[in-house]
C-alpha cells in the first residue's frame, strides 16, 4: 500500500492530497494540465519537497514530519516526459548508469533486469548509439529501460507518451502493455489522455485543482456519473476478458467477459489471451427489445442503474449493469423519457463499436 | 629575427603565470559558477556583480587594492607574514593572486552559462538513478558542461597572458620573477627600443589570434544535445 499525504502552497497553485494507493498494478493519475498530478508524482519521487507531507510505501517511511529520504535512496524508477537521457553517454552508458549504482545486494538482480529491460523494450540494436541519434519513440523506450534497470520497487511514469506523435505512441503502447503484463512492479502513471488510461490502468485517480476528485478501480471510477471532470467524447468504460473464439471467415474475435460475449475485429490476438475492451458511452444505445434487422453485432441484456447529467442539457448518461459490470450509455433526454428509463429497469443495449485495446 | 634571452624568459614567465592561474581558476571558479547557476539566494545578484567587476574596473584600481591588502599593513599581508610566507606583492605568487581575481569572470561566466544550459532535468534523472549529489555533479553536470569549461579555460589563459595593469601595480618589474611579456614590451617602448618591442608584440599578437581562432573554430558535437 502507498500512503501519500502532501500539502503544497505555491503562488497560483496548491496541492492537497491524502490518499491510499494500491502498491500493485498500474495506477493512473489522471487530470488536466495544472491538476497537480505531476507534482504529486514528483513528491513521491522526492524531486519536490512538500513542507508538510507523509509518504510510506509498503510500510517504509520515505517522508514524515522528521524524516526525509532523498531521491537517490528511494527504490524508484522514474520515466520523464521527454526521456531526459544523458547526452554524453551512449544508450548502454545510460542504461548502466543507474544499474551500476544499485545497491550491491541488488546487483545481480540489476544485471538481469537490464538484459530483461533491453529485451522487453526491443532496444538491443540501439545500445551503441548516442541519444541524439535516436528517434523520439526510441529515446522514450531507452528512458523506460533505464528506469527498469535499477530494479525499482515502484515505477513512476510522468506522461511518457505526451511528447510523441500518434504513430510513435502506437509504437510504444505495446511495450507499456508488456510492462504491465510481465512485471510485478507497481506503476504510477501520470496521464491526461483517456485512451492511455483506458488501455493501461487498473486503478484510476482523477485529479483536479490539486485535489483528488475520485479514486478507485478503473472501471468503477470510469462508470461514475457524478465526476466533476468530464471525459466528454471519451466517456466510457473498459472491460477485461479473454479471447474465446476466432471467426476466420469474418475476421472477428469473440471476447468472453462478464458471463457474456462481445464480437470485436480480429487484431491477431491469440486464443485465451487476456483482452481489454473499451466501450464508449456514445456507442451504446438502449432499446426495450433485442432488435432484429440491424447491422449491430453486439446486443446485450442490461439493467439500468442510474441516470446522470451530461455536459449538454439535451443529453444524459445512463449507467447500466451487464451482469455486474458497469457500462455507460449516452442518449438524448428525449429518448430516455420516451423509453421511460428508470433504475432497475431491464433493457437491451446495442453496442455500435467495441474497441479491443 | 630571434628573440633575446630576456624576451624568452618573459614569455616563459607569462606562460607559467597563465597556466598556474588557469588551473587555480578551475578550482576556484567552478564552485562559484555552480552556486551562481543554481542558487535562488538573494545574494546571487551581488556575488555575480562582484565576480564581474574586473570586466569593467580599471586594472590599476584592482591592482591598487590588492597591493594595499597584501602589503605589510594589509590584512592579507599580516596573515601571510604571520604564516611565515612573507609578503606577496612583487613576487610570482602575488601575480598569481592578482591574475586569479583579474581573470575570474572569464572562468566563471562561461562555466555558469554551461551549467545553466544543462538545467535541472538531467540531474533529477541522475537522482532517480541512485546518484548522490556529488556523484551527479561529477558524472552528469561536469561532462555536460565540458564545452563551457574548454571555453572558460582558453579565455582565462589568454586573458592572463594579456594582463598588464595589475602586474605593474603589484608585481613591478623583476626579471624572471614578475616581468611578464606585456611589461617587457612596455620597458622596450620606454627605452625607445622599437625593434624589440615590435618583435615581442608580434609574438603576442599571433598568439592571441591563434587562441581566438581555435576558440571560434572549436565546436564540439554541438548537435549532441
Amino acid at each position: 500500500m502507498i500512503y501519500a499525504s502532501f500539502r503544497i502552497e505555491w503562488p497560483g497553485f496548491s496541492l492537497d492530497v491524502d490518499e491510499q494507493l494500491p502498491a500493485r498494478g498500474v495506477t493512473a493519475l489522471f487530470g488536466h494540465s495544472g491538476s497537480g498530478k505531476t507534482t504529486l508524482l514528483r513528491c513521491i519521487a522526492g524531486l519536490e519537497h512538500a513542507a508538510t507531507g507523509r509518504l510510506s510505501v509498503n510500510g517504509d517511511v520515505w517522508q514524515d514530519s522528521d524524516s526525509w529520504v532523498p531521491t537517490h535512496r528511494r527504490p524508484i524508477g522514474y520515466v520523464f516526459q521527454e526521456a531526459s537521457l544523458f547526452a554524453h553517454l551512449t544508450v548502454l552508458g545510460n542504461l548502466r548508469y543507474g544499474q551500476k549504482r544499485s545497491r550491491s545486494a541488488d546487483r545481480r538482480a540489476a544485471q538481469f533486469s537490464l538484459e530483461h529491460a533491453v529485451e522487453l523494450l526491443g532496444i538491443g540494436h540501439l545500445l551503441q548509439r548516442r541519444p541524439a541519434a535516436l528517434s523520439g519513440g526510441e529515446r522514450q523506450r531507452v528512458g523506460m529501460a533505464r528506469a527498469l534497470a535499477v530494479t525499482p520497487k515502484l515505477l513512476l511514469m510522468d506522461e511518457p507518451l505526451a511528447a510523441l506523435d500518434l504513430a510513435r505512441k502506437q509504437e510504444i503502447l505495446p511495450y507499456l502493455e508488456r510492462l504491465h503484463d510481465d512485471l510485478d512492479i507497481p506503476v504510477l502513471y501520470v496521464s491526461h489522455a483517456p485512451d492511455e488510461v483506458a488501455r493501461l490502468a487498473d486503478h484510476l485517480v482523477v485529479m483536479d485543482g490539486g485535489r483528488v476528485q475520485a479514486s478507485g478501480a478503473l472501471n468503477d471510477t470510469l462508470a461514475r456519473l457524478d465526476l466533476p471532470i468530464r471525459l466528454g467524447e471519451d466517456a466510457g468504460v473498459v472491460l477485461d476478458g479473454h479471447v474465446a473464439e476466432r471467426d476466420e471467415r469474418w475476421h472477428l474475435l469473440r471476447v468472453a467477459c462478464c458471463n457474456t460475449s462481445l464480437w470485436v475485429r480480429d487484431t491477431g490476438a491469440k486464443l485465451g489471451d487476456h483482452a481489454r475492451i473499451r466501450i464508449l458511452a456514445r456507442d451504446v444505445s438502449i432499446a426495450h427489445e433485442p432488435k432484429e434487422g440491424t447491422s449491430i453485432l453486439n446486443t446485450l441484456p442490461a439493467q439500468v442503474v442510474s441516470l446522470g447529467d451530461d455536459a449538454h442539457p439535451a443529453l444524459c448518461l445512463v449507467r447500466l449493469a451487464v451482469d455486474d459490470k458497469p457500462v455507460i450509455s449516452r442518449v438524448t433526454r428525449r429518448s430516455a423519457d420516451q423509453l421511460g428509463l428508470a433504475p432497475r429497469q431491464q433493457v437491451w443495449i446495442q453496442i455500435k463499436a467495441v474497441a479491443l485495446l | 629575427m630571434l628573440l633575446s634571452p630576456t624576451d624568452l624568459e618573459a614569455i616563459a614567465l607569462t606562460l607559467r603565470l597563465a597556466t598556474v592561474t588557469t588551473l587555480i581558476l578551475f578550482l576556484v571558479g567552478t564552485p562559484i559558477a555552480w552556486w551562481l547557476a543554481r542558487t535562488r539566494s538573494r545574494w546571487k545578484g551581488p556575488v555575480g556583480a562582484v565576480v564581474a567587476l574586473p570586466l569593467v574596473l580599471p586594472p590599476s584600481v584592482l591592482g591598487f587594492y590588492l597591493l594595499v591588502t597584501m602589503g605589510p599593513n594589509g590584512p592579507v599581508g599580516w596573515l601571510t607574514q604571520t604564516l611565515g610566507i612573507g609578503l606577496l606583492p612583487f613576487t610570482f605568487w602575488g601575480l598569481v593572486v592578482g591574475s586569479v581575481f583579474y581573470s575570474l569572470p572569464f572562468m566563471v561566466q562561461p562555466v555558469q552559462n554551461a551549467f545553466e544550459a544543462i538545467g535541472e532535468r538531467p540531474l533529477e534523472a541522475a537522482a532517480t538513478l541512485r546518484a548522490s549529489p556529488l556523484d551527479r555533479f561529477f558524472t552528469v553536470a561536469l561532462p555536460l558542461a565540458l564545452p563551457g569549461f574548454v571555453t572558460a579555460g582558453i579565455l582565462s589563459f589568454a586573458h592572463t597572458v594579456g594582463e598588464f595593469g595589475v602586474v605593474l601595480m603589484i608585481g613591478g618589474n623583476i626579471p624572471g620573477e614578475t616581468r611578464v611579456a606585456s611589461v617587457q614590451i612596455y620597458d622596450y617602448v620606454e627605452a625607445l627600443e622599437y625593434g624589440n618591442a615590435h618583435r615581442l608584440s608580434a609574438v603576442l599578437l599571433v598568439f592571441s589570434f591563434v587562441v581566438l581562432l581555435a576558440l571560434y573554430a572549436w565546436r564540439p558535437d554541438r548537435g549532441r544535445r
